[in-house]
């Protein structure tokens, strides 16, 4: 009797072991960029080539901007610091061979959300971290104030492989005038071009216009006309096939959101922990087991919160204290009269 | 048969590795698109591009088809590269022959020339002329007229259009000139062969080109009038010409500096063939009693071209495949156009890059096939 007993309770913690040993890196064997993310031990993230406020390096090579951020926010939840990520430059037209080809794991360079690219080209959206819209730029000493003053034979600098270029000629040719698209490979060029009198416009995002503004050789000369031509929600963007990694990236992002919705800062999160309130709890890894469906620990959001900060603090770092657009706009939480609403973290 | 069987096998196996190497790659690419839910084909050719490009040989909007955006590109790429070879050629022949000048001054010059500017990366090169040269160009409104009737500013070159009236009268006549040229040197060569006089073919085909096309405005009704550029308001600061034909500067830059840049390798080139000539040869030519200019054109240069044009066939591929560095200041060529925007807006990757690779590889080879024919035209016949 004893002896089975012994036996009995060496299979019972043999069974335990291997069931926890299952329940713990089932998501992870399931999400082979996880795994491999872990294996690394940082985050492939690809950006931009240099746009302020969104992904920029300065001169010692650190990356900031809200773009960033979300990488950022991605390797503290799944490797614990927020520091551990590979960024990768990339120009409009590499970026999303360079994600389905497997180079990066996550795109994070203001890249617009439409149908084709979401259901073509093997990518799947995870969300928006940026609510935007094509603009144009013209010289203040141009004397143009709106669009409706555009004349035929205008010249428009651009990028080449964005919406841009498309919505470019759904404005132009809904107006009915004629003009010359002048598309460069990189946004620099695109700026010294017309910087330097080739084209009478600059036209993109209306925060990439904010942005670039800021590195021309006068940036008063210039200024933003008031329409708004497109919709551009901007966002990461992840392989397709990896659900558990599309959700990491997803939850990640909206922790964000959600930890500024209820307050909840990188200063003030680990006092949260006591919190009333259960969603905030949640948040905070105080209650609820969240992170054991992406395959995480608990504390993955707390994480974020306290080394990336939240959603408000990242815009109010990277977008409004450098002047690039003070004003959030339709950037704004919806209970402040903004478009910013995610579902709940529970 | 034992032997025979030797000289196959390390072939049949080389042919298996390829093949092998090949389909592994074929496949493992296949395994990974459908992994990723990518679809391959070639359809979206077909489809409507929605994006227009700045400058075109035919005519080209966003409703037009991606096709027709690949055809626009290739063209593009093909008139830089027509155009850079022209001009490379006739500066790479000049600075060349000046290399050997007795000049001191000339030939110094030609080799400061030639050391400067094949030294410096292509690129740079294209970058200072957009950039640099761009920035120092006038606005539109503040352009001088140059002899009256063109404006370079920083928008582009505009140069006066020409309207015909009866076009086809005067290329017909241009034809018949050519024809009759073409008739005169064959009867010339036979007039030498036969009883050794030299008729003046030159002064003839001149005259030619030159009497006949002016008889068409004559008495053909052939008038050609001009439209010269007026500058046209947009803004208070914002001007454009209007009228007359635009030349983008980026179409400028990059010509110039393809041209330029290659033409230093072919004044190498043309030097090492005129060089390669023994100075035997010369002076045998001048003592049957050939005139300098007949010692250039009846011995030295039919040897010399003989060194002169395999290396050059290089020359003319190195600038074609370099016509691809206009994506960086946007002259819409191939790779800008058709690699760069349709691939973006499509997402098929491994369709539009292996049809612009292919699409190089031909432009390459006929390229290659046009020079080895001119080569072995020229090449020693031996009896």
């Amino acid at each position: 009797m004893f002896k089975y007993l012994k036996q009995l309770t060496s299979l019972v913690a043999m069974v335990a072991v291997l069931f926890t040993f299952t329940t713990e890196t089932m998501a992870a064997k399931k999400s082979k960029t996880l795994k491999n993310t872990q294996k690394k031990g940082f985050v492939r993230c690809g950006v931009s080539q240099g746009l302020p406020g969104f992904s920029n390096a300065d001169a010692a090579g650190n990356w900031t901007g809200i773009d960033v951020d979300v990488c950022r926010a991605v390797a503290a939840a799944v490797l614990g610091d927020a520091n551990k990520v590979k960024f990768t430059p990339l120009s409009a037209k590499e970026r999303f061979t360079a994600l389905t080809s497997g180079e990066i794991d996550i795109l994070s360079r203001n890249t617009t959300w439409t149908l084709s690219r979401d259901a073509d080209i093997g990518l799947t959206f995870v969300g928006v971290n940026f609510y935007d819209g094509q603009g144009f730029m013209v010289r203040k000493s141009s004397g143009i104030t709106s669009t409706s003053q555009f004349k035929d034979g205008i010249s428009a600098c651009t990028n080449i492989g964005t919406t841009t270029e498309l919505n470019m000629r759904d404005f132009f040719n809904s107006k009915g005038i004629s003009y010359e698209p002048v598309a460069f490979e990189k946004a620099d060029e695109v700026v010294a071009a017309y910087d330097a009198g080739r084209c009478d416009t600059y036209t993109t995002d209306k925060s990439g216009l904010a942005a670039q503004r800021t590195k021309m050789s006068n940036p008063d000369e210039h200024i933003v006309l008031p329409e708004t031509v497109s919709k551009e929600p901007l966002g990461p963007v992840v392989r397709q096939g990896d659900s558990v990694w599309e959700d990491i990236v997803r939850w990640s992002l909206n922790a964000m959101i959600e930890a500024e919705e209820y307050g909840i800062t990188s200063a003030n999160a680990d006092s949260m922990k006591t919190s009333d309130n259960p969603a905030v709890k949640r948040l905070v890894g105080a209650e609820g087991e969240l992170g054991a469906a992406f395959g995480l620990d608990n504390e993955w959001s707390l994480r974020i919160i306290k080394q990336v900060g939240n959603y408000g603090e990242s815009y109010k770092r990277n977008i409004a204290d450098t002047g690039i657009l003070p004003d959030r706009g339709p950037n704004e939480l919806w209970t402040k009269g903004g478009i910013l609403y995610v579902p709940p973290a529970r | 048969m034992n032997l025979k069987l030797q000289k196959i096998i390390p072939q049949l196996i080389t042919v298996l590795v390829v093949v092998l190497v090949f389909g592994f790659f074929t496949y493992n690419a296949q395994i990974n698109m459908e992994n990723r839910g990518i679809d391959f084909g070639y359809g979206f050719l077909s489809q409507e591009s929605s994006f227009d490009v700045q400058f075109s040989l035919i005519e080209y909007d966003g409703s037009h088809s991606y096709f027709r955006a690949y055809l626009v590109g290739l063209l593009n790429t093909i008139l830089v590269s027509v155009i850079g070879i022209i001009f490379a050629t006739i500066l790479g022949v000049i600075v060349g022959v000046a290399r050997l000048s007795p000049n001191y001054l000339i030939n110094q010059f030609a080799a400061f020339y030639v050391e400067f500017f094949r030294n410096i990366p292509l690129l740079l090169q294209i970058f200072f002329w957009y950039f640099a040269a761009l920035r120092a160009l006038p606005l539109p409104q503040d352009a001088d007229a140059i002899l009256g009737v063109f404006y370079l500013t920083i928008k582009g070159l505009y140069v006066p259009a020409f309207i015909w009236e009866n076009l086809n009268v005067f290329l017909y006549s241009l034809i018949a000139a050519i024809i009759a040229i073409v008739v005169i040197r064959i009867h010339a060569r036979k007039v030498q062969e036969t009883q050794g006089k030299q008729l003046p073919v030159f002064w003839i085909a001149i005259g030619l080109i030159f009497i006949l096309p002016l008889l068409s405005f004559l008495i053909g009704g052939v008038s050609l009038s001009f439209e010269i550029p007026k500058l046209k308001q947009l803004a208070t600061t914002s001007f454009i010409y209007e009228g007359g034909v635009s030349l983008p500067p980026e179409l400028i830059a990059l010509t110039l500096s393809l041209a330029l840049y290659t033409a230093t390798f072919i004044a190498e080139c043309v030097r090492a063939g005129i060089q390669g000539v023994g100075k035997g040869q010369k002076e045998a030519a001048a003592s049957i009693g050939l005139n300098p200019n007949q010692v250039l054109k009846l011995v030295v240069m039919p040897q010399a071209l003989r060194i002169i044009i395999p290396p050059t066939t290089n020359q003319y591929l190195n600038l074609t495949k370099n016509s691809s560095l206009a994506a960086a200041i946007a002259y819409p060529d191939l790779v800008l156009v058709f690699a760069g925007t349709a691939l973006m807006q499509t997402g098929k990757a491994i369709e539009i890059v292996s049809i612009t690779m292919l699409t190089y590889l031909s432009l390459s080879i006929s390229i290659s096939i046009l020079m080895n024919w001119y080569n072995k035209k020229i090449a020693i016949k031996e009896k």
